[in-house]
């Protein structure tokens, strides 16, 4: 059913992602793609992924930006991946039943053997988190590795999100949104973590931590402030400073 | 957004035959089109045709048709499901008039209110189908309160120019249709220029700043996009090519359209290529929030 759950679910299962501390190097979006096409329920599929102009479906893109100009300009490298909305209008458009947002944990999913494929929710979804797959002919999107968070034949360890797991900036985190006692809360607190788009009203789960400012006074290091000129020397390597000079 | 062919057909070819199943529907049971069987026929047949082809159409693009039949079921939540069970409960009032029109050469009693169900199914499903697309907040320059008249008065308009064409082929040629499909024409067109006002003037609430929380560090810009080509999101809504030359093709929209369906009203066949001239812009000129992420400076 495409109407969203009646009450909020108890559990918000999301992300928190860190923009301070990402440095863009991809590893989440290719362990996202790998774990993806490799498990339940059908491959992510590419077209021409060996040819001048590949294209294909994937689940987490990172972009990245720059913010503002000169010294108080940034770089944001900018990963992106289902926010899972609170207010998921991908669901609620969704002519087949196909899409539909966990009244548990509050996760929304696509249902491959419902879906037909008209790509309505790719429309309704403001951040562009779902990508048709054109070989499937059924949307795709982030399911927030439902298929590793519940899986019991993983040790608890890797219990997580494939991209969290992979992550060698820990610039990614997942837990529960809805639990004031859990690491993801008290992270966004501290640090600030924001809505993408909030004028929008989409109510997402996942948060972004924003760049921490930047230090500018740093302790010395007792590093002289620059390097004397040499001075002149005889002997050999005078001779030698000389004939190089020339 | 990108405009899709099979789109653009399901919205003009279907607005044109609920279009004129609403006129067919009111003016047959009142009396305003004689009960005639070849005229019936040929009317009832058109409308339906154009119908069911255009609901044909929008099956074109699916990446599963044959899971089609479960769009009937989430009318709670989805325009798009509201508008596919409105169709097909339609079809029923318009089975029943047809019948009587065709075959018993009537449209009175019981035979005049499936008529005039007929014509309410049609019109819902006008509203049903601009809604789909009216409802999406994502894209601004389709969520705007013209979008729904502009769907309905273009429906009238290839309906009303259809009316005449085949009064005036298969039945008595009737001046109150002639001029109803001139006034619609007008109407249809005014209501377009009203609607590009409306989003011309509204410069959207998103920023790339709101859309990555950096409006703290100043203007935000795309430096490096997350792959070297294309993707379905830029192909689906980043659809340039109209946005550049938006203005002249407004222009040619509306100046052939307009003059060419005021002149040649009588040869309908010919005009009711330019509502899909219409269509094909409103689909080219929306741009989706999502751009923001690509490098666009509103949404």
């Amino acid at each position: 059913m495409t109407s969203l759950p009646a009450n909020p679910p108890e559990r918000r299962l999301g992300l928190v992602i860190d923009l301070d501390t990402c440095v863009g190097c991809q590893a989440c979006v290719v362990n996202c793609k790998e774990w993806n096409t490799g498990g339940y329920p059908a491959p992510l599929s590419d077209l021409d992924p060996y040819a001048a102009e590949p294209s294909g479906a994937w689940l987490n893109r990172v972009h990245t930006f720059e913010a503002g100009d000169g010294a108080a300009g940034r770089t944001v490298h900018f990963p992106k991946s289902c926010l899972h909305c609170e207010n998921a209008a991908c669901v609620t458009v969704c002519p087949t039943g196909a899409s539909y947002k966990r009244a548990e944990d509050g996760i929304v999913l696509v249902d491959e053997t419902m879906c037909m494929g008209c790509g309505l929710c790719a429309w309704a979804c403001p951040y562009g988190a779902r990508e048709m797959d054109v070989l499937g002919g059924v949307m795709k999107k982030c399911t927030l590795c439902i298929d590793r968070i519940y899986n019991e034949h993983l040790p608890e360890e890797e219990r997580e999100p494939a991209c969290v797991a992979t992550c060698p900036a820990r610039a990614r985190h997942f837990g529960d949104l809805a639990d004031p006692e859990s690491g993801v809360v008290k992270l966004v607190a501290e640090r600030g973590g924001m809505d993408l788009m909030p004028e929008r009203g989409y109510k997402p789960t996942n948060k972004y931590l924003p760049p921490r400012p930047r230090r500018n006074r740093t302790g010395t290091t007792g590093a002289p402030a620059a390097l004397e000129a040499a001075a002149a020397e005889g002997g050999f390597l005078g001779w030698l400073d000389r004939a190089l000079s020339r | 957004m990108h405009p899709a062919s099979s789109v653009i057909l399901f919205t003009t070819s279907s607005g044109l035959g609920y279009g004129l199943l609403f006129l067919l529907g009111i003016a047959v049971p009142t009396g305003l089109i004689p009960a005639e069987r070849w005229l019936g026929l040929a009317a009832m047949g058109l409308a339906l045709g154009a119908i069911s082809l255009g609901l044909l159409a929008s099956t074109f693009h699916l990446g599963h048709p044959e899971r089609a039949w479960r769009a009937l079921s989430q009318w709670r939540s989805s325009w798009l499901s509201r508008e596919g069970v409105i169709a097909v409960i339609t079809y029923v009032p318009a089975g029943i008039f047809a019948i009587g029109w065709v075959v018993f050469e009537t449209a009175g009693d019981a035979w005049a209110l499936a008529g005039l169900l007929a014509a309410l199914g049609a019109l819902i499903t006008v509203v049903c189908t601009a809604m789909i697309y009216a409802s999406l907040e994502t894209i601004r320059q389709w969520h705007n309160r013209w979008v729904v008249p502009v769907y309905l008065a273009f429906a009238l308009m290839t309906g009303a120019l259809w009316l005449s064409v085949v009064l005036h082929l298969f039945g008595p040629g009737a001046l109150w249709s002639d001029l109803l499909a001139a006034a619609s024409v007008l109407l249809a067109w005014g209501l377009k220029l009203v609607y590009w006002r409306a989003v011309d003037g509204d410069t959207g609430t998103s920023t790339p700043e709101s859309a990555t929380g950096l409006a703290a560090f100043g203007k935000v810009r795309l430096l490096d996009p997350p792959h070297t080509q294309e993707n379905y999101l830029m192909r689906e809504m980043g659809f340039r090519i109209a946005r550049k030359h938006a203005d002249k093709l407004r222009r040619i929209a509306l100046a052939v359209g307009f003059a060419a369906t005021l002149i040649f009203s009588a040869l309908a066949v010919l005009t009711s290529g330019w509502p899909a001239a219409e269509r094909w812009l409103f689909f080219a000129e929306a741009r989706h929030s999502v751009m923001l992420y690509y490098g666009a400076r509103a949404a």
